[in-house]
């Protein structure tokens, strides 16, 4: 009988090109995403030695990290940022590499465009020197974020060295209650995971409750498996998967499409395959989630208390928990509900996709944000902004106040324009509370899109479900 | 490009008792727009190093005048969140060779490896005793030692820590992760055409 094994093993043993004894595994590459921020030390080090790119088509490029959200016609005012940019706009043409600059329609936030593009299928394997290049595996492919010297080696050989991690099967069963969304999901697993509590794993999520969810939400999903340690998290295709790849600009077409489909409905994990680690949870334990403290696995639900010094579950944890609480100016057993908000942040490569601004959108027409609130929102493309003006987000979101901006990473990291003042509290669709992550003292409450659509309209930590 | 090679390192250690130090605590991401890799020592921790008026934090460790040395020493689950390989360079700059933690991000740990700093990881016990030691007398020298892969305080209590064989082999002559698949283009090309 042969080996059952899991989706990820599946992927994994494809592609390996050469496993060596003492050695970590060659492993290929099939796309490449880069971008400004990760990527010129690595074609600095390609002149160096004078290597040139192994296959440039399997390379992408875009500006995202470091652009401004608005004008972004004129040049960019930062001299360092500018250079960057720039930077990028010379590797790319130098060295074969597509670059969809400023301006470009395809221009977004590297996890956005690949797979609206169509550039993100199946069975694949993925990688960008960012974290969340695990935002991919919602397709059933492997994606994973890499360091700038690993840029370099796919660059330079299409392939990276790699050992295979431990596998992990996160299985949601039941059924979402009203008004809890994929970000809950996540940010509930991640509560209850811990900040490294997938370290070292390949996650895959399965089960009735992620079956159900869109493409988008199950990117938001994978997105995130970084923020508990996972080198990246998997679901495998289904129909919904095929359906939302069909057409797309740069994926396959006609009978190609067709036959691509046969293959890949045969990527799942076998019935009776062994994951390293099996963690299971009923999705109607669920509530809209928020964070409070200092990393994303400072989550609770938005009617819960904010846990006390007594209520942790290890008492070494105590000095980082008073330091998170002191810097975010929470009290330990204070409830989060009715906490006043200054900024409402929907964007970044966890919420920017056309169905969260639909979200928001949803939430909010025909209302008004409240006066104390300033509210962004980042499409998270070229493509997000022109859809969402074609529907009429725009005018939703101008008749509530809230600023329609150009696409980026924008605040989710406190490094183009984009900044959250030092002090202010911004409730934030992004994927990170760290410490002055939106700017320096900044201080951040992940939630879901519709959660935060909710605290821009009544200016404060809201339950969604009280307005839904 | 071949590194810095690395056998033994005894030093005295910089202390950091703070769980979950994430990679924009180590440089914030308004300092990663140099496109080289040299320079980012400068704003190692700058948000937890400096003031508003950019004046040093004096309580701060990384300022205080009586910790000194090449190892760092930091809570558990160091480096997590995103992959900046800036935040390597930023240590390695500083003039750091070693990290020891109980815990690392796999992502940093990755990164550590490919630029010459070693991670060291202890269990928690012995992290506690790492910190204690220093606590006692901030100039207590620790030593690593790669070949033995073993850790000893200056009390003589060791403990002995992992590390992948090929990356201890890489560290050990500074060999760089690429030369070897760079030796394999052959091999990928023809994986790439079946492929």
């Amino acid at each position: 009988m042969t080996q059952r094994k899991t989706l990820f093993d599946k992927i994994w043993d494809a592609h390996v090109v050469k496993s060596s004894e003492g050695y970590p595994d060659a492993f290929y590459i099939d796309r490449h995403f880069i971008h400004e921020v990760t990527s010129p030390q690595a074609f600095e080090g390609l002149r160096k030695r004078n290597v040139k790119v192994f296959n440039p088509a399997r390379t992408t490029a875009t500006a995202d990290h470091n652009v401004p959200t608005i004008d972004q016609h004129l040049p960019i005012k930062e001299a360092l940022s500018r250079h960057q940019v720039e930077t990028l706009r010379k590797n790319c043409p130098e060295f074969g590499i597509e670059l969809y600059d400023l301006g470009h329609p395809y221009q977004g936030i590297v996890h956005i465009i690949g797979p609206e593009l169509g550039l993100t299928l199946p069975g694949m394997t993925i990688v960008c020197g960012d974290s969340h290049t695990s935002t991919h595996g919602a397709f059933g492919n492997i994606s994973f974020g890499i360091g700038t010297s690993e840029v370099e080696q796919v660059l330079a050989t299409q392939c990276v060295l790699q050992y295979r991690p431990k596998t992990m099967l996160i299985e949601i069963s039941g059924t979402l209650s009203k008004g809890v969304v994929a970000k809950d999901i996540i940010l509930y697993i991640i509560s209850k995971l811990s900040a490294s509590g997938a370290t070292g794993y390949f996650v895959e999520y399965a089960g009735e409750a992620i079956r159900k969810l869109s493409m988008e939400a199950r990117m938001t999903i994978c997105n995130m498996s970084i923020e508990m340690g996972a080198r990246g998290g998997l679901i495998a295709p289904d129909e919904t998967t095929f359906a939302y790849i069909k057409g797309r600009k740069f994926a396959p077409q006609g009978a190609t499409f067709d036959r691509m489909v046969e293959q890949w409905r045969q990527l799942k994990s076998d019935d009776g395959a062994e994951y390293d680690e099996v963690v299971r949870f009923d999705a109607a334990d669920i509530a809209p989630m928020i964070t409070y403290g200092t990393n994303p696995g400072m989550g609770i639900k938005v009617t819960d208390r904010i846990p006390t010094l007594n209520e942790l579950k290890d008492i070494s944890e105590q000095p980082s928990f008073s330091k998170s609480l002191e810097y975010m100016g929470l009290q330990p057993g204070s409830a989060i509900l009715g906490q006043s908000v200054d900024y409402v942040f929907i964007g970044s490569c966890t919420n920017a996709r056309i169905e969260d601004l639909r979200m928001v959108a949803s939430m909010v027409k025909g209302k008004k944000k409240a006066a104390n609130v300033e509210v962004w929102v980042v499409p998270g493309s070229k493509q997000v902004e022109k859809q969402a003006r074609e529907e009429g987000l725009d005018k939703i979101f101008e008749a509530a106040g809230f600023q329609l901006r150009q696409p980026g990473c924008s605040a989710c990291l406190g490094m183009n324009e984009d900044k959250i003042p030092a002090g202010k509290y911004c409730i934030s669709t992004s994927n990170r509370n760290f410490e002055g992550r939106q700017g320096p003292k900044s201080r951040t409450f992940l939630a879901s899109p519709l959660s935060a659509a909710a605290a821009a309209i009544t200016g404060k930590v809201t339950d969604v479900r009280e307005l839904v | 490009m071949s590194k810095e090679k690395f056998t033994t390192l005894k030093s005295s250690a910089v202390p950091l008792a703070i769980d979950n130090i994430d990679t924009d605590q180590i440089i914030p991401a308004r300092f990663l727009k140099a496109t080289t890799r040299e320079g980012f020592g400068e704003n190692l921790f700058r948000d937890w190093r400096y003031n508003n008026d950019q004046s040093p934090k004096a309580e701060f460790a990384l300022n205080d005048a009586k910790y000194t040395g090449k190892i760092l020493v930091a809570g558990k689950n160091f480096g997590c969140g995103s992959s900046r390989e800036h935040a390597a360079w930023a240590i390695y700059d500083h003039g750091f060779r070693v990290v020891i933690s109980s815990f690392f991000a796999d992502i940093f740990k990755n990164n550590a490896l490919n630029n010459a700093l070693l991670p060291v990881q202890v269990s928690d016990g012995f992290l506690k005793k790492i910190f204690a030691a220093i606590e006692k007398n901030p100039k207590t020298t620790i030593t690593v030692d790669l070949t033995e892969q073993k850790i000893t305080l200056e009390d003589g209590s060791s403990e002995s820590f992992d590390i992948n064989p090929y990356k201890k082999t890489c560290l050990a002559n500074g060999y760089d992760d690429i030369d070897y698949l760079l030796s394999l283009r052959d091999e990928i090309k023809h994986f790439e055409l079946a492929h």
